[in-house]
């Protein structure tokens, strides 16, 4: 009698033991320890944001990635982080000028890249999120991009079990808040970092460039380092880079927030790795290709009158020179990162 | 021997934290007022100081950063939050908890969040995001919201809002509230004390500058949002009957 109970135990044990091996993880989507070690690249200065209140884990990082891809986020449940940031673009949005977002609504600016954003000081182009952790908080409640309530997003996660299960395994408890959304997609967020392009490869004597890209990097810090800064390519600054405003959209950048003279129509030094899949350009996607953007550059007698003093002293450039610019512009492209498995969206390739 | 002298230092630790460290409960009572009208949401009229009518439909703000002063002259510091919300009873009762027994003489707080908890990421409680009293636009978070309805409003649907925030120069609006206490406080760790607060809306609306609904019904961002904190410096008072 004895036995027989201790075999049936035996047996059901052994079944639910198999039942759960054939939901193995793909390996591919595996999210390890190693993965989310926060890995500063050589030569980059300390980050802004460092994790020190939100210590990176996998099962953090998991649950971050699958808010990051899940259109729940969203009002009618049809846009997620990821429609809009797309991996495939540096997390920009490939070919499109300004943001698609519910609705069909269309934004008033154009989806920046995501990536290298710890060590960014501010966020958005006129800066005006000053934290990585609330920065979702604008397309969640933007009645253009996803129209939802930080409230409601929250019910709609108390009440998806496989969210209970998410959090709780990456939080050790049942409890979901607004504090543990925003950091677990901090966590995703912030481990974008792009730092393994051929000019990262050259700089470190691991790659070499052709004459064209040797005299482009040099052609770029003589005329556009003082604001694209190496090795983010950004200084944070806010400045004007002689593009004139569209009246139709009337932005007015970094003016709007703080109502300085000077801050109007200065819009953050966006950092220029990926830049060559990041297109369109600028806070309105005006320009379609690289050409265009090194053209403007060069067209000093088009410039708004507002543009900064480092815009008017770049001058004319030769068609060579621009050429040698674009070339070196191009080595600023991390395939690693753009493959990077990390931040594929699982439910995308099963 | 040694044993002795050990258990004698954990006695006279445990007395001391014992006799020393007692933290005492104090509890503040925020009132809501319109001059000397009990503040009721939506349904009861009131008149400013130029007697233009108007109702409230939301009133909310944040205290934070108290320093108690002590008759011997010490000054504790306590750093937390709290949202005051006239639609919400209990939050309108604030329990401090760890504060020392002792005799009170003044205390002060700020009306506001002060820029390290503006600048401190996704925080939960009285900070959570959810309690909408945040710019998601432009960080920071909104130190006080009065709503309400005016006929003289000429913006549609004649109401009128005030979302007062910004830790930065130069619209800073955080404002540093001192109140005396007219008698000493005893606070002990038996029971709880109260301190009652007469907290006048009609003080956010005048002085240094009289609003009128017909010109200033709107105020969103930092346009005239320092106007406004002027004003609501002065809106806390200790119940007339406390002193
Ligand atoms: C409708 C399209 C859309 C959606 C959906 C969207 N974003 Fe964005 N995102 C944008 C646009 C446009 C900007 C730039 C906005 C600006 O400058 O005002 C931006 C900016 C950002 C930035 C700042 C980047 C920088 O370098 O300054 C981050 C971080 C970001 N988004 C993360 C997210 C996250 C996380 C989600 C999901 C919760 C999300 N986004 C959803 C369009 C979108
Ligand atoms: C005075 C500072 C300044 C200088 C000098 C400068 N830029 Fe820029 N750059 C900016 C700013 C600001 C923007 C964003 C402008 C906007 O969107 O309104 C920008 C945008 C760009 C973009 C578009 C990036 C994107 O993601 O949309 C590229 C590419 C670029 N710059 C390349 C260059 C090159 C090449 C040079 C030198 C020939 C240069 N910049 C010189 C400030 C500068």
């Amino acid at each position: 009698m004895k036995n027989k109970v201790i075999y049936t135990l035996f047996i059901l044990i052994a079944i639910a033991a198999l039942c759960n091996s054939f939901v193995i993880e793909n390996p591919y989507f595996k999210i390890t320890k190693k993965d989310v070690k926060l890995k500063i690249p050589k030569g980059f200065p300390k980050p802004n944001y460092t994790f020190k209140k939100n210590k990176l884990t996998p099962d953090v990082f998991v649950l971050g990635r699958k808010l990051f891809y899940d259109n729940l986020l969203s009002k009618d449940n049809t846009v997620s982080c990821g429609t809009c940031h797309q991996r495939i673009a540096a997390f920009a949005h490939i070919d499109h000028k300004l943001s698609h977002g519910i609705y069909a609504k269309i934004g008033t600016r154009n989806v920046p890249a995501l990536q290298n954003l710890i060590w960014k000081d501010a966020y958005m182009w006129d800066g005006g999120v000053t934290s990585l952790e609330l920065q979702p908080i604008n397309p969640i409640t933007s009645p253009i991009e996803m129209d939802e309530s930080l409230e409601n997003v929250i019910l709609k996660l108390r009440a998806n079990k496989e969210y209970v299960k998410l959090f709780n395994k990456a939080y050790k408890d049942t409890l979901i808040n607004s504090e543990r959304l925003l950091k677990a997609l901090a966590q995703f967020t912030g481990l974008m970092i792009t730092a393994n392009s051929k000019y990262d490869k050259y700089m470190h004597k691991k790659d070499t460039f052709s004459i064209a890209e040797k005299n482009g990097l040099q052609l770029f810090r003589t005329k556009c380092a003082g604001c694209h800064k190496e090795p983010l390519f950004t200084d944070n600054s806010y400045r004007n880079n002689g593009i004139k405003m569209d009246t139709s959209l009337k932005d007015f950048g970094r003016g709007r927030l703080t109502e300085i003279e000077k801050d109007y129509r200065t819009f953050k030094v966006p950092g220029l790795r990926n830049v060559e899949i990041t297109y369109p350009y600028m806070h309105d996607g005006r320009f379609k290709k690289l050409k265009d953007v090194i053209d403007h550059y060069s067209n000093s007698a088009n410039h708004d009158d507002r543009a900064d003093t480092l815009i008017n002293k770049i001058g004319v450039l030769s068609a060579q020179q621009k050429k040698e610019i674009l070339s070196f512009l191009l080595t600023l492209t991390d395939k690693e990162f753009l493959y990077d498995r990390r931040f594929a969206d699982p439910a995308m390739l099963q | 021997m040694r044993s002795k002298i050990v258990i004698s230092i954990i006695l006279v630790t445990i007395l001391s934290i014992k006799l020393f460290g007692q933290y005492s409960t104090l509890q503040l009572n925020f009132g809501h007022y319109i001059g000397d009208q009990k503040l009721v949401l939506d349904s009861v009229m009131f008149k400013n100081e130029l007697g233009q009518n108007f109702t409230v439909s939301k009133f909310k703000y944040y205290v934070s950063n108290f320093h108690f002063k002590s008759s011997s002259g010490k000054d504790i510091f306590i750093n937390e939050t709290f949202l005051i919300n006239e639609d919400e009873e209990e939050s309108k009762k604030i329990i401090l908890n760890k504060l020392p027994a002792g005799n009170y003489t003044s205390f002060d707080f700020i009306l506001g969040v002060d820029s390290l908890h503006n600048c401190s990421g996704a925080q939960s409680g009285a900070l959570d995001p959810v309690n909408a009293m945040f710019w998601a636009w432009n960080t920071g978070y909104i130190f006080l919201k009065l709503e309400g309805f005016a006929p003289n409003s000429l913006s549609p649907g004649k109401f009128f809002e005030y979302h007062i925030g910004g830790y930065k120069q130069p619209s800073n609006c955080i404002r540093k509230i001192s109140i005396a206490l007219g008698k000493e406080v005893k606070t002990d760790a038996a029971i709880t004390k109260e301190i009652k607060l007469k907290v006048n809306i009609l003080e956010i609306l005048k002085t240094p500058t009289t609003i009128d609904f017909s010109k200033l019904s709107s105020v969103t961002d930092h346009k005239n949002a320092t106007l406004v904190a002027d004003n609501y410096s002065d809106m806390f008072k200790l119940m007339p009957n406390e002193k």
